[in-house]
């Protein structure tokens, strides 16, 4: 609001008596800049060198193009798989009391909070074919460790928090209101769930889940364990930087590199998007 | 209340609970997918560590190149911790405390690193001070090791974690508001010592559970640090890399009893994270943020 009577200054802060301003500010600048901006252009500049057409051939070869599908894919079905089982395991948490709850509730940190070269040497030890699980599997003749389907699982671990976590406030929130009206006007259920309260959840279920992937699509430590890392078969992106890192190809791994971000933060900015659309029909 | 005859059937107190066989069915899944994904790592873990004995499993961890792993992994966790909460502090007040132009793009700015695959955080640095990088060549000829050198380490450490203290902080002095250094400036109190006995009494548990978490992945890191440190067995292995290097030797018993310890580290954090959410559920803004 302007009022005719005070000159309209335009300021970029408004004051405050509160000191430390420009030292806070300044400090945060440049360690932000120091840390993070800088290095990270260093990693869009890099590519450059390579030039338009040297850049495309580099991310077009088989064995990067292959090694992109793998993490992208790989971190797609993972994503499903928490989609699913985090909103069984939100939806427990949440609604039901059941003995041992609070340390479920705990455990669902782990993959947080686990080192995840261990959760990668843990994994790959139990779907080994000599294995806990990988022997099981092994019998019915499906191989789990050293093949797509072992990245798959480590990203699965990797992923389950994000979705339970976004989840659980809104679950707890949500009011049991509208599910009371469904089945009062003769709702049975599942026509309540399926109805009702999957359409309220399903901006948070849509965000976890995109957490979950973002997360997934760069995640090395869990995976190289259990992956066996073969070249055109179970080889990550994340895999293919490092490999090349320690061939001197520093515009190699960095257009690889290029080629991740832009999609990850591509992600990101449609989730943002996509969370304000959600506000502004509230 | 037991006590009180339920007008409702055992089972369904409202018409909005869920059929017992359903709620049995679907505790039962999710306990079984979590036992599966996250108990049974945990529980592999230990059981391979201790796979010959006890005393095995600490003379692995006795080792020189163990414990100077462990060594590292304290050094780089305890200067990348404190940078961190310094940078938190400062972005926090900044961003709490005043309003300015391009707020909101900073704050934004500030989540970068948790969307980079920790394989690019590294890689960055290599970029940067690599020996091919920007400032390789003139480093090499300052005689100054940045990369398969501590100094990387650190620095890979403290972009993975960058994030941790700051978001924590942001929205919960956000949340507090002015009122009260503005009461404690109008005072006569000066800056600093409005900060130490206003803001910082208020802020303690939300920093403790953000140093907690920020601590946790900085000892915890793989990816990024291994991109730097070139495993240099005695020198630039910390404690996960450490992990690798034995376990691509076979030597499994000592790469899952410096697992083992790692995976201490991980439980005792959830054990105190779960303590400070539920003790201090007030004071801590990711707990409302969840």
């Amino acid at each position: 609001m302007s009022s005719a009577a005070v000159p309209r200054i335009v300021r970029w802060r408004n004051p405050s008596v509160l000191p430390g301003f420009g030292l806070s500010l300044g400090f945060s600048l440049f360690y932000l800049s120091a840390i993070v901006l800088i290095p990270l252009s260093a990693l869009v500049l890099r590519p450059l060198s390579l030039g338009w057409a040297g850049f495309f051939a580099e991310v077009s070869t088989p064995r990067v193009v292959h090694a992109l599908e793998l993490s992208f894919g790989a971190a797609a079905i993972a994503a499903a798989i928490n989609t699913v089982f985090g909103l069984i395991v939100a939806w427990v948490l949440v609604r039901y009391k059941f003995p041992f709850r609070r340390l479920i509730d705990a455990l669902v940190d782990l993959p947080f909070a686990l080192p995840t070269a261990v959760a990668g040497i843990a994994l790959a030890t139990i779907y080994a074919p000599n294995g806990w699980l990988g022997s099981l599997f092994a019998r019915i003749g499906i191989k789990t460790a050293y093949s797509p389907l072992g990245v798959v699982l480590a990203l699965t671990f990797i992923g389950l928090p994000f979705v339970v976590r976004t989840l659980q406030p809104v679950l707890a929130e949500l009011g049991r209101d509208a599910e009371e009206a469904a089945a009062t006007l003769g709702a049975h259920r599942g026509q309540t769930f399926r109805r009702v309260v999957l359409p309220a959840l399903a901006p948070a279920l849509i965000t976890g889940s995109a957490l979950a992937f973002a997360r997934a699509v760069g995640e090395y430590g869990s995976v190289i364990f259990i992956a066996g890392n073969l070249p055109m078969v179970s080889e990550i992106a994340p895999l293919l930087i490092v490999i090349k890192l320690e061939e001197y190809d520093y515009a190699g791994a960095a257009a690889i590199g290029v080629v991740m971000l832009a999609i990850s933060f591509t992600i990101v900015l449609l989730l943002n998007i996509f969370q304000a659309w959600v506000q502004s029909r509230r | 209340m037991s006590a009180i005859a339920s007008p409702v059937p055992r089972g369904f107190a409202t018409p909005t609970d869920d059929h017992p066989v359903v709620r049995i069915a679907l505790i039962l899944v999710s306990v079984g997918f979590i036992t599966i994904f996250l108990v049974l790592p945990l529980i592999t873990v230990f059981a391979q560590a201790l796979a010959h004995g006890f005393a095995e499993a600490c003379d692995a961890v006795l080792q020189p190149d163990a414990l100077s792993a462990v060594r590292l992994t304290l050094i780089v966790a305890a200067i990348a911790v404190p940078l961190n909460v310094a940078f938190g502090i400062a972005a926090a007040w900044a961003i709490s405390k005043f309003d300015f132009a391009g707020k909101s793009f900073l704050t934004s700015l500030i989540d970068i690193p948790f969307s980079v695959s920790p394989v690019i955080s590294g890689l960055i640095y290599v970029l940067v001070f690599g020996l091919q990088g920007w400032f390789g060549s003139a480093l090499r000829d300052m005689n100054i090791k940045i990369i398969f050198a501590l100094p990387g380490i650190v620095l890979a450490t403290t972009f993975v974690t960058f994030p941790f203290v700051a978001r924590e902080l942001i929205p919960l002095m956000t949340d507090q508001g002015r009122d009260e250094e503005e009461a404690a400036v109008s005072l006569g109190a000066s800056g600093w010592r409005t900060f130490l006995r206003v803001t910082l009494p208020n802020i303690k548990w939300g920093l403790l559970y953000a140093v907690l978490l920020c601590n946790a992945r900085a000892m915890g890191e793989f990816g990024a640090v291994s991109v730097v440190s070139g495993h240099i067995r005695g020198l630039t292995n910390t404690m996960p890399l450490h992990v690798e290097v034995l376990y691509n030797d076979y030597q499994y018993v000592g790469a899952f009893a410096i697992a083992s310890l790692l995976a201490m580290l991980a439980l005792v954090t959830l054990v105190l994270k779960s303590l400070l959410e539920w003790r201090y559920a007030d004071e801590i803004a990711a707990v409302h943020r969840h």
